[in-house]
């Protein structure tokens, strides 16, 4: 009687190798094509839509100024006006002209020509605050502006 | 003589270090461009100083109030029409008296070029809202471009958005030079009401 053995057959487990070399592929390519995080934002921010819009260039010349109503942990201390956040906290409209002075201060004396600030505003705000922070822009002699929008059709009602 | 063996280092927690760091880029990084819309405000103005006189043909007057309506020129204008009648303001084709007044300029490239002396005032309510004033911004900006788009292909046989994408290539740069200097975008934003 032939002997019928039984043929074990042990699948041979996935090699995890070259798992290592995947996940730091994923690794690099997220550290070349993001940035920093820089500031905690405290104010929740909708930007609107726009078409012709232009790319910022130039990151370390763009200084951000921050306007929206506060995050959700934060609104039953604040209510709901829209409130201007500066680097990492809230700031009154008069205090801007000490913020562009101090940005100025961070970058080199040639290209203060060139610093921009961007404003990132909720859809949800008015213009007052708007007004009110460019006057300050105009007095402090920062005169570049972006409005900082993302790309998307204008609703034309 | 006893050959000594070769303990090979665990490979195996490699790829937890690796997932580890890849978890901390993930959340302490974030992927946004940063796009908008360029303006440039005007300078404070020394009290002294009148500020220049500017003909009334040749200011095209935008209002928008706090229910976010818009008057253009003294007439009640929808969202969507704004586009063309800026660009009708804007290029004057039939050279009105009442639209702007044109200069002869010469422009590199172009050659002599009748350049029109328009300029666009935006003025808002403190209650209009911004998403409002963003939509009219954008609108005012493509009637420029839309013009520019115009003028580009008629000189160089291309939009001038595909010129201001490829702005890399050799010639481009003087190209866009010349189309701004011909159609100088003027969007004047007034102090509001």
């Amino acid at each position: 009687m032939t002997k019928f053995k039984k043929q074990k057959k042990d699948s041979p487990g996935i090699s995890t190798a070259s798992l290592p070399d995947i996940v730091f592929m994923l690794l690099f390519f997220f550290m070349v094509t993001t940035v920093m995080r820089e500031v905690t934002l405290q104010v929740k921010i909708v930007k609107p839509t726009a078409t012709e819009i232009a790319k910022l260039e130039h990151k370390s010349l763009v200084s951000y100024i921050y306007v929206g109503p506060p995050i959700k942990g934060l609104l039953d201390k604040l209510g709901p006006e829209p409130r201007m956040q500066l680097n990492d906290a809230f700031a009154e409209i008069d205090e801007i002209g000490e913020f562009v002075v101090s940005e100025r201060e961070k970058i080199d004396e040639k290209e203060v020509g060139k610093q921009t600030f961007s404003l990132k505003v909720d859809t949800e705000v008015k213009m007052g605050i708007i007004s009110d922070i460019k006057m300050e822009l105009r007095e402090a002699q920062a005169l570049k502006i972006n409005y900082s929008t993302r790309k998307g059709e204008v609703l034309t009602k | 003589m006893a050959r000594r063996k070769f303990q090979e280092i665990n490979a195996g927690s490699m790829a937890d270090i690796a997932f580890l760091l890849l978890i901390f880029f993930l959340v302490t990084t974030t992927m946004d461009i940063d796009k908008g819309l360029n303006r440039i405000l005007p300078p404070k103005l020394i009290t002294e100083e009148k500020p220049p006189v500017i003909k009334e043909r040749n200011v095209f007057v935008v209002l928008l109030n706090d229910k976010n309506q818009l008057l253009v020129e003294g007439e009640i204008v929808e969202l969507s029409n704004l586009r063309e009648e800026t660009k009708e303001f804007i290029a004057n084709p039939k050279r009105l008296k009442t639209l702007p007044e044109f200069t002869e300029k010469e422009i590199r490239i172009l050659g002599r070029m009748q350049v029109s002396k328009q300029i666009t005032s935006l003025q808002n309510d403190r209650g209009t809202s911004y998403e409002t004033y963003i939509a009219v911004q954008n609108e005012l900006a493509a009637a420029y471009n839309e013009l520019r788009d115009d003028m580009a292909i008629k000189e160089f046989g291309e939009p001038y958005k595909q010129l201001v994408k490829n702005k890399k290539l050799p010639g481009n740069s003087a190209k866009i030079d010349a189309i701004r200097k011909a159609i100088p975008q003027r969007i004047s934003e007034a102090e509001p009401s």
